[in-house]
């Protein structure tokens, strides 16, 4: 007999590495850069070379308080750094320099909206660290080393275990990711390595009027959303067969483990048992003094804050009555949405400058590969094509016409809209005109239109568009509707 | 005056050259230092082209600095951009620095010209320089006992006056037992008050650089041209350089001396403490008031020393791994062999044992028992001290509780080194200044050395009284008999 598949809620806990975007590195002044040629970002600070001292960056810093206090976290107002030892070539002093006992951060919590609930997270810690370099293992036989990463400004941010499913995970990542770029400490980029993910999954599981717990798997370094979200799904579904098929398969009495996350093969696979993790000897690190963070420093770090994705898109929603969807379209980047609010300000009506924000300007954008700031249209122009909208002046096809001529010509959309001859008619007499000529010219359209209930719809939207066709797009679409419905009407 | 002084005044006034200077130096290097081992390296090429141009300098009328054309020489742990920094170890054998110590710009700076590096206890691990990778240095007063340590080579080159001057570091004692042992003055600054950037560390809560010369002025000089802020070292201190050749006229009278009796228990040679008895009382004689002082925390001044300094020593000597680096395995079996056989292979033993001591004290489950007590003993003996310096100015002890030991006399039983020490650690692990100066002989001959530690930043206060001593004395300007025909 099969047993009732029971209730099972995985537990899952984010480990996330976030490189920092300073321009030089955490302890010395080589720049930060992803493509330059190995080993040419490098020095003896973080070449490890013998004498050599770190020296902290005090904008990393800033990001890493910035951040904590965007999470919602305690900062610290005394922190220090630690030396985590182990050996390995991509870490050329053979120790970390990061923060062990005294984070930067601690207690702090993240909400967003999963499937239209609120969830939240709760944010264990956040610290700075430095980064280590990569070995390459492209030739045979040989492993190479390139430090030009080593000693870029890492902040780790470990949550509490309170996401409960694989997109749960995943809509985290995503937002922690839109956080980061929207507090610009870091561009977020996962081809990169600026984010790179490791949860802890277990599951717990009804059993006997009790609970059990499958041991905890730490899968690790994960490098995109879409990995977060099957490696999570893959571990969930691997941990319940495994504790339906050896009943000890349960916290404290198997080890928990290490697995890395296949991809190719869609599965994760057993690495090392986690006890078997390193004694790190943590102990503060002699080269560097504590770090005193006073009252002014926190306040002008907090003073930088902007609205934060999550509740801008929700302030846009309230606001401006925009739709979930166009608010996320426009709170994904922070230029952006800064943008739209200056198209406000400088008096564009909402609900149309919503609209047409993501379908005219936003679509102009992505079709030329450019962000929309970088279209050379001004807040103040974008409002008045908004303006000139909602007052009928030009309508809505008119108005795509003419904001595409806006890209490349600064003169004020309503002197543009006369030159080119989009303002709308609202002539009567010319508008039934149109229509007449449209009906006389298109008589198999009014046959349907008048007696095919199965194609009235069609033939009405047809003779419309004939009549805008012949008004060279100024006729004013409503006027248009009314005269063609009285006409077939018999009026 | 002191040699330096010397040098200094007439090569910037043109009636001495630098190149006769360095020359003169490079000469006593080339007919000295095979029996004495205090220089490892030798740059004669390079130290006479500055030399040249100081003088050429000179003659256009720019001023050369207050270190024109002395000759210096350097602790083989002191990055140079020049030849190379082994640090006595095999491990560092053929290591080329990329870039210059802190302490190497300003002299350089200043006038003064490197000729060369001189030996230590391997990564300046021991007080004898028996530890180094490439043979003990020899003491100029007798060459078969040791020179001290870990500082040996600088210490024993001023006292032979191969060199006027030369720079050291001290992280339990390592210029002071050594100037002690060789008849020569050095100082330990206050933690912070000199750049470590270029400094290869061994504990770098205790190490500082210093200077090692004839006498107090000399060593006032140096001190002046390589103290002060260095953003490139977090821990270097930030507070103006006073002028500490001005403050060497300040009269003893009315200094209080601190004497400790922690300081002259049981294990202090009989002749030492005589000596520093006798020094005391000259202060006294100078118009100094002694007074005694009560350290109790000095007994575990020792015990806290070797666990702090290991453990930075484990984590710091952990980036020599044969990986990037400095001496690399033959054939590894794998990859953790390139690290275990590399290390192994170019390790020396008093090295490794303070690895491994490191190691373990650092280690989970040992941590809370050894270091961070040994933290907290730290702290205490900070506060004894500043208990102390509330009644008195500075405080007299000896450096090290016996003269020059043989060569191997101790190099068999390390316990019996690390008590060599036993004077000399508390003032590392408090941050506070000390300087070591000649205070008389042993009936054999042998230098005795008198300690004066003072308040934090104030190493004019125990230069001028090591000043004002020996314009009263003359031990300072004896030199070892082998060595006076130089
Ligand atoms: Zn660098």
């Amino acid at each position: 007999m099969m047993p009732s598949t029971p209730t099972v809620r995985p537990i899952i806990g984010l480990e996330i590495h976030v490189q920092l975007q300073t321009r030089t590195k955490m302890f010395c002044g080589c720049p930060v850069r992803y493509d330059a040629p190995p080993n040419s970002c490098v020095c003896a600070v973080c070449l490890g070379h013998p004498g050599a001292l770190p020296v902290i960056n005090r904008r990393a810093l800033e990001y890493a308080v910035l951040t904590g206090m965007a999470l919602n976290c305690t900062i610290a107002r005394h922190t220090k750094w630690d030396r985590k030892s182990y050996y390995y070539p991509d870490l050329p002093k053979n120790y970390q320099i990061s923060q062990y006992d005294m984070p930067l951060a601690e207690h702090g919590s993240f909400e967003f909206d999963v499937d239209g609930t609120t969830k939240r997270v709760r944010i264990k810690r956040a610290h700075l660290e430095e980064d280590a370099g990569k070995n390459i293992h492209d030739t045979p036989g040989c492993t190479l080393v390139d430090l030009n990463r080593a000693g870029t400004p890492l902040l780790e941010i470990v949550t509490e275990p309170d996401i409960n499913s694989a997109e749960e995970a995943y809509v985290f990542c995503v937002e922690l990711q839109r956080l980061v770029t929207c507090l610009g400490v870091s561009e977020g980029i996962m081809q990169k390595g600026q984010m790179r993910f490791e949860p802890n999954v277990n599951l717990a599981i009804p059993a006997d009027g009790s609970e059990c717990r499958t041991p905890i798997a730490e899968i690790k370094n994960l490098n995109s959303f879409r990995s977060v979200r099957n490696a999570i799904a893959y571990e969930t579904q691997r941990q319940l067969a495994a504790w339906q098929e050896d009943p000890e398969y349960v916290h404290g009495r198997r080890p928990n483990e290490n697995r890395g996350w296949n991809d190719d093969r869609g599965v994760t696979e057993y690495q090392r048992p986690k006890e078997a993790a390193h004694d790190y000897r943590y102990f503060p690190d002699p080269d560097l003094v504590p770090v005193e963070l006073t009252d002014a420093m926190l306040e002008a770090t907090r003073a930088l804050m902007p609205e934060l994705p999550v509740a801008r898109r929700r302030r846009l929603v309230q606001q401006f009555r925009l739709s979930p969807k166009d608010a996320e379209t426009i709170a994904e980047h922070r230029p952006t949405a800064e943008l739209f609010e200056c198209v406000l300000a400088a008096g564009g009506p909402p609900e149309t400058v919503g609209k047409q924000f993501v379908n005219v300007w936003l679509k102009l954008a992505n079709d030329r590969g450019a962000a929309v700031t970088d279209l050379g249209v001004s807040a103040e122009r974008m409002a008045e094509l908004a303006q000139i909208t909602t007052e009928g002046i030009v309508n809505k096809t008119a108005a795509n016409q003419l904001a595409e001529t806006m890209l490349t010509r600064p003169a004020p959309p309503r002197q543009i809209a006369e030159e080119l001859g989009l303002i709308q008619v609202q002539d009567q007499a010319a508008t039934a005109r149109w229509v007449e000529q449209a009906f006389a010219e298109n008589a198999q359209a009014v046959r349907d239109a008048m007696e095919n209930p199965k194609k009235a719809k069609a033939a009405a939207g047809f003779l419309r568009g004939q009549v805008m066709k012949l008004s060279g797009g100024k006729a004013d679409p409503k006027l248009v509707g009314d005269l063609i419905e009285k006409r077939l009407a018999g009026g | 005056m002191g040699a330096i002084i010397d040098i200094s005044r007439g090569v910037r006034a043109g009636v001495q050259s630098a190149e006769g200077a360095v020359r003169a130096a490079l000469d006593r290097v080339h007919k000295a230092n095979h029996s004495l081992n205090a220089l490892l390296a030798c740059d004669a090429d390079r130290a006479l082209e500055r030399a040249r141009a100081l003088d050429a300098a000179r003659v256009a009328g720019h001023d050369p600095g207050p270190l024109a054309g002395v000759p210096l020489a350097l602790k083989d742990n002191i990055c140079t951009p020049f030849g190379i920094t082994t640090c006595g170890s095999r491990i560092l054998g053929t290591f080329a620095s990329q870039y210059a110590a802190h302490v190497v710009e300003r002299l350089e700076f200043a006038g003064a010209v490197i000729i060369g590096k001189t030996n230590l206890d391997e990564f300046a691990m021991g007080s004898s320089t028996e530890n180094s990778a490439f043979s003990p240095t020899r003491n100029p007063w007798d060459l078969a006992r040791v020179a001290g340590g870990s500082s040996g080579g600088s210490c024993a080159a001023v006292a032979a006056r191969l060199v006027p001057g030369a720079l050291g570091s001290d992280t339990g004692g390592s210029i002071r037992q050594p100037a002690s042992f060789c008849g020569v003055t050095g100082l330990k600054p206050t933690y912070g008050r000199v750049s470590r950037f270029g400094l290869v560390a061994f504990g770098s809560s205790l190490d500082q650089i210093g200077p090692i010369a004839e006498d107090a002025g000399d060593v006032a000089l140096l001190l002046k041209v390589i103290a002060g802020h260095d953003a490139r070292d977090s821990t270097s201190v930030d507070v103006p350089v006073p002028d500490y050749l001005a403050a060497l006229d300040r009269p003893l009278a009315g200094l209080r001396v601190g004497v400790s009796e922690e300081y002259f228990g049981e294990g202090l040679d009989s002749e030492v403490r005589r000596a520093v008895e006798v020094a005391i009382a000259e202060l006294e004689r100078g118009g100094a008031v002694v007074v005694p002082v009560h350290l109790p925390h000095m007994k575990y001044a020792i015990a806290c020393y070797y666990i702090v300094a290991t453990a930075e020593a484990s984590s710091n000597l952990a980036r020599f791994d044969g990986v990037h680096y400095g001496h690399r395995t033959e054939n590894p079996r794998d990859f953790m062999d390139v690290y275990a056989a590399s290390r192994g292979e170019a390790f020396g033993p008093e090295v490794k044992r303070r690895i491994m001591l490191g190691t373990y004290v650092l280690s989970s489950g040992y941590y809370d028992a050894y270091y961070l007590k040994a933290l907290k003993v730290r702290t205490l003996i900070r506060r004894d001290f500043e208990r102390a310096f509330e009644q008195v100015d500075v405080i007299a002890s000896p450096v090290a509780p016996s003269p020059a030991f043989l060569v191997g006399e101790k190099a068999v039983d390390p316990l019996a080194m690390y008590l060599s020490d036993v004077y000399s650690v508390s003032a590392n692990l408090a941050g506070i200044p000390a300087v070591s100066l000649p205070c008389g002989f042993t009936a054999a001959g042998l230098p005795i050395g008198m300690q004066l530690m003072g308040r934090m930043m104030d190493e004019g206060t125990l230069l001028a009284a090591a000043h004002q001593y020996q314009l009263r004395t003359d031990h300072h300007r004896q030199r070892p008999p082998a060595f006076a025909e130089l």
